[in-house]
């Protein structure tokens, strides 16, 4: 197990995964209805085609961060460990990484699914 | 606690006294401040750090007293205290030295003094560039200040929306705002590098990812968001200064331009800015928690989380601040949706600081108070920053007094409040003195009244209506009594401040040093002795926990007799470690540079760039740019990649490090990485501007004459740029295989295709006509392409040094941090370049 816990196998780029995904969605889901609105329908043009992508955007995303989270949680699962990993141990900066890892999936779910929501109230491009 | 079973422990017996006293003497000796006027030529961050906090307090005073002005003239309607002019002039040098020239230098200074200490370390890893940076601040700082008595002071707000500025403003006030705050934003971007290193690279033995201060998360945290937040402005900056000094139209709709872009640049900026200031205020209220409720921090993890997950909500909020503009309904609805989900992590943390206070035993304190009160300011700050995010709502309260109010609780609760505990907290580790309790509660008294006084009624002057950045105002509209209250409160605040300055500026002599650890904190910055000495840490501890003053017996007693690492400095140098990023472990003992001028005069020759600039007077300008290149240029030469005396170096506890490492196990490189990380930032905003603008023409690149660079030329510079970039890597190679003729072929040919690659990027809109004053599309190819040769032509200054180098003995193959250096430059080169070439070139032809 020692060997796997190697500093050399943990990255902090980890723990950044989710909301980065969450930042790709925001900027993606922006970007397209700008465009949409300004380059290809009228201001009370339908929005139809950028709810669909937006949708498949979100699902995408919420995928992403799913399997992100699940990592980070198993992360923090390891061994029979409890909270606050505050241990000078590689097994507890694993868990502690795991754990911020999903969290910070979790915030990052919720931030998508509020952008997400966004579509469902919205029409057209007024 | 429960400390790594390979560890290595301290030494059980005591080191001879007499040998103790022989490295304090030595440890003393190697970082000793300069005496007599050359110590002004110091770099320690004890003393820059504190220069720093001290000038950005003088700031805060300053713009305090322009609020006063504000407030006077706003007491009662129709007054005529200032002229239209002259009040624009003060409300907007106001937000600019709050914003500028206080609450983000005051969060970098602030770290440059503790961040090394929460670290065990003796400095942060480049002294010379935090003292580069500091100058920088005050140079452009008072040159900006200064204006105002002149008469000459920007007028367009702190925001400066165009074309306000760009077409209404003939005077040389947006250009001091323009290129001051630029350069002012360098100095930022350097200290942003600086911290960033510095808490990655530089912890203590055994300080792994899990165990690091959350004040030092917090910064990490704030410092990658000055990375990505500051290039668009000064980007955004760059073409209004184009726009102002040389009618490029990037913001003039007749010419093609939008206004509307400002705003996209500016609050890309501007909205995670606001949390690049409260992040950092809010770590120190992490700090002062734990130790007056004795307990450790409850939720740590749920603080990083909360910490990081700012860092990237914030960036998802910029057009909050447009909602009023006619976009789309659905983009205003997605940036609504992110401004209420920040207030999710924003509150976990509150929550954790809550919970903290209320599982351990509180101790009543000056700090502390300052916390509470701060914290419930914020509070109510962030509940109206949720009804403004609902865009439906900010459609009344958009550009009124309750925006005034809401932007006041939030900076003043989340940012003044906590520095000012953070003062009354930290203040022994200056000097050994404690700032008095009694001045310290009757000013929080006045502050929290005051503050109260003058922002609450602000929401009901903006409820009704009135207008924020008017002079005046009719009698009889419901504005005069709530006005003449603010006003009362902003003297009653203001007598607050002055309290605090008072304790902080009176003598204390004759006041007893505080006993050491005066406030029995657990983090390692209350180490020192009081009044603490220069060296920062009198031997480097191994790390087994958060609070490793509370948990690690014998551990003040082990650090004195320097039991643990780099407990002398026997060659009489500046030393610190450099460990690893996740796990701490040790990997070299990094000599640091001493005192010296040289950062104080490259500031000074490149503000005359930017100083001279605006005043339109380009050749000395230029000058002052070359000589500033040239004293950087000596600066490196004789101050970094120094060969050491022998390889390595015995540290202490049986370790052995070596003195010189490069490339990626070098902190150089990382800085060169990160800072062209910040340039490629702004490079990108550059090339969403030019979608921007594609998005809102019909027809864009237009067609005839002005059809753009035409294919040839750029795709020529890209090849040729790629040659360079081949060779470059190359001539890494040769250096490292000792061949020095290869090197010397492949790093000259390198120098000769990027300036070939250079000319042949700028030939593209030149040999085809385009005239970048006619319309904006000229204008923004022309600017992408000057950037790409300007970054060659920077490359070719980076082969010519290292071929310099080479010759001088300075770089051999072993010793290659520049070449190292220079090819993680040449990759930014390389992607900027492609990127120039298949916007300009490419995208005409698949549109």
């Amino acid at each position: 197990m020692m060997k796997s816990l190697s500093e050399n196998r943990e990255s902090l780029w980890r723990l950044i995964v989710s909301p980065s995904v969450w930042a790709l969605h925001f900027l993606a889901s922006y970007v397209t209805a700008a465009i949409w609105c300004a380059k290809f329908a009228p201001a009370s043009g339908s929005i139809a085609p950028v709810r669909w992508l937006i949708a498949a955007y979100t699902v995408a995303a919420l995928l992403a961060i799913g399997w992100n989270g699940w990592n980070g949680y198993r992360r923090h699962r390891l061994g029979a460990a409890e909270l606050p990993h505050d241990a000078d141990t590689p097994e507890d900066r694993h868990r502690f990484l795991g754990f911020a890892t999903a969290l910070l999936a979790g915030l990052s779910a919720i931030a998508v699914i509020f952008a997400a929501m966004a579509v469902v109230y919205f029409q057209d491009c007024r | 606690m429960n400390p790594a079973p390979n560890d290595p422990e301290p030494p059980a017996h005591t080191p001879p006294l007499e040998l103790q006293r022989a490295q304090e003497d030595r440890l003393r000796r190697a970082w000793q401040k300069p005496a007599g006027w050359r110590y002004w030529s110091a770099v320690n961050n004890t003393e820059v750090g504190v220069w720093y906090t001290a000038t950005a307090f003088l700031f805060f005073l300053f713009g305090g007293v322009l609020a006063l002005l504000i407030r006077i003239q706003l007491a009662v309607p129709d007054n005529d205290f200032l002229s239209a002019d002259r009040y624009n002039q003060v409300f907007t040098v106001h937000g600019s030295v709050m914003m500028f020239l206080f609450a983000i230098p005051v969060f970098e200074s602030i770290a440059v003094i503790f961040l090394p200490q929460m670290l065990g370390a003796r400095d942060l890893p480049f002294p010379r560039l935090s003292a580069f940076g500091y100058w920088c601040f005050v140079l452009g700082g008072i040159f900006l200040c200064g204006s105002i008595l002149f008469d000459a002071a920007p007028r367009g707000g702190w925001f400066m929306y165009p074309p306000l500025t760009s077409k209404y403003q003939p005077g040389v006030g947006a250009d001091m705002w323009l290129l001051g705050f630029s350069f002012i934003e360098i100095a930022a971007i350097a200290a942003a590098v600086e911290l960033i290193v510095g808490t990655l690279k530089c912890r203590p033995p055994g300080m792994r990812i899990n165990l690091i201060p959350l004040y030092c998360w917090y910064v990490l945290v704030a410092a990658a968001m000055v990375l990505f937040a500051f290039p668009p402005l000064i980007a955004g900056s760059m073409l209004l200064e184009l726009e102002r000094a040389f009618h490029w139209p990037f913001f003039d709709p007749v010419r093609g331009g939008d206004p509307l872009l400002w705003q996209h640049l500016f609050w890309l900026f501007g909205h995670p800015e606001v949390y690049i200031i409260f992040l950092p205020s809010i770590a120190i209220i992490a700090m002062i928690v734990p130790t007056f409720a004795q307990r450790p921090i409850v939720g740590y993890g749920w603080i990083v989380l909360a910490a990081v997950g700012t860092g990237f909500l914030s960036f998802g909020l910029w057009v909050h601040h447009m909602f009023t503009t006619g976009l789309p309904g659905i983009s205003l609805a997605l940036f609504s949706a992110a401004s209420e989900a920040v207030a999710i992590p924003t509150g976990v943390q509150i929550f954790c600081f809550i919970a903290t206070i209320a599982a351990g035993r509180m101790v009543r304190s000056v700090p502390m108070l300052y916390t509470l009160g701060g914290l419930a300011t914020f509070i109510l700050g962030g509940l109206t920053g949720v009804m403004v995010a609902l865009a439906s709502f900010d459609f009344q309260a958009h550009d009124t007094f309750f925006v005034v109010a809401h932007l006041h609780y939030v900076l003043i609760g989340g940012s003044v409040f906590p520095i000012i505990a953070g003062c009354y907290y930290f203040f022994p580790l200056l000097n050994g003195k404690k700032l008095s309790d009694r001045l310290g509660r009757i000013a929080f008294w006045l502050l929290l009244a005051g503050f109260n006084l003058t922002f609450l009624p602000m929401h009901f002057t903006g409820l009704r209506g009135m207008p924020r950045r008017v002079f005046t105002y009719p009698a009889g509209m419901g504005f005069d009594l709530l006005n003449l209250v603010s006003t009362i409160g902003a003297f009653l605040l203001g007598a607050g401040v002055a309290i605090v300055a008072w304790d902080i500026i009176r003598p204390k002599k004759r006041q007893p040093l505080v006993p050491r650890n005066p406030w029995r904190a657990g983090t390692l910055e209350w180490l020192p002795a009081m009044p603490p000495e220069s060296w920062g840490v009198r031997s480097i501890p191994e790390i087994d926990s958060r609070y490793p003053l509370w948990e690690q017996p014998n551990f003040v007693r082990d650090v004195d007799e320097g039991r643990f690492y780099l407990p002398d400095a026997e060659e009489g140098k500046r030393e610190t470690l450099v460990t690893s990023v996740i796990d701490a472990t040790p990997t070299q003992c990094l000599r640091l540079p001493g005192p010296s001028f040289v950062p104080a005069l490259a500031a000074v020759s490149l503000g005359g760039f930017f100083i001279l600039g605006t005043f339109y007077l380009w050749i000395p300008a230029l000058v002052s740019l070359v000589i500033a290149i040239g004293v950087i240029w000596r600066w490196l030469w004789n101050g970094t990649a120094v060969i050491p005396e022998k390889p390595e170096k015995e540290i202490g506890l049986g370790l052995t490090l070596p003195l010189y490492r490069s490339g990626p196990e070098s902190v150089g490189w990382w800085a060169v990485v990160i800072t062209m990380l910040a340039v490629f930032v702004a490079f990108v905003s550059l090339v969403f501007a030019y979608f921007f603008y594609w998005t809102i023409h019909d027809d864009f690149p237009p067609a005839g004459s002005q059809g753009g660079p035409g294919v040839f030329w750029p795709c020529l510079a890209a090849t040729l740029l790629l040659a360079a970039w081949a060779l470059t890597l190359l001539a890494r190679r040769a250096n490292r295989r000792d061949r020095a003729g290869v090197f010397s072929l492949a790093i000259i040919g390198a120098a000769l295709l990027a300036l070939a690659g250079g000319a042949a990027i700028l030939a593209g809109p030149w040999l085809t006509g385009l005239d970048p004053t006619s319309h904006v599309y000229p204008a923004i190819v022309w600017l992408l392409a000057l950037w790409t040769a300007l970054h060659a032509a920077t490359g070719v200054l980076f082969h010519a040094y290292c071929f310099a180098r080479r010759a001088a003995g300075r770089m051999t193959a072993r010793h290659d941090i520049d070449i190292q250096n220079a090819v993680a430059f040449w990759h930014f080169v390389i992607l900027t370049a492609v990127i120039t070439v298949a916007v300009i070139a490419g995208f005409p032809l698949v549109k």
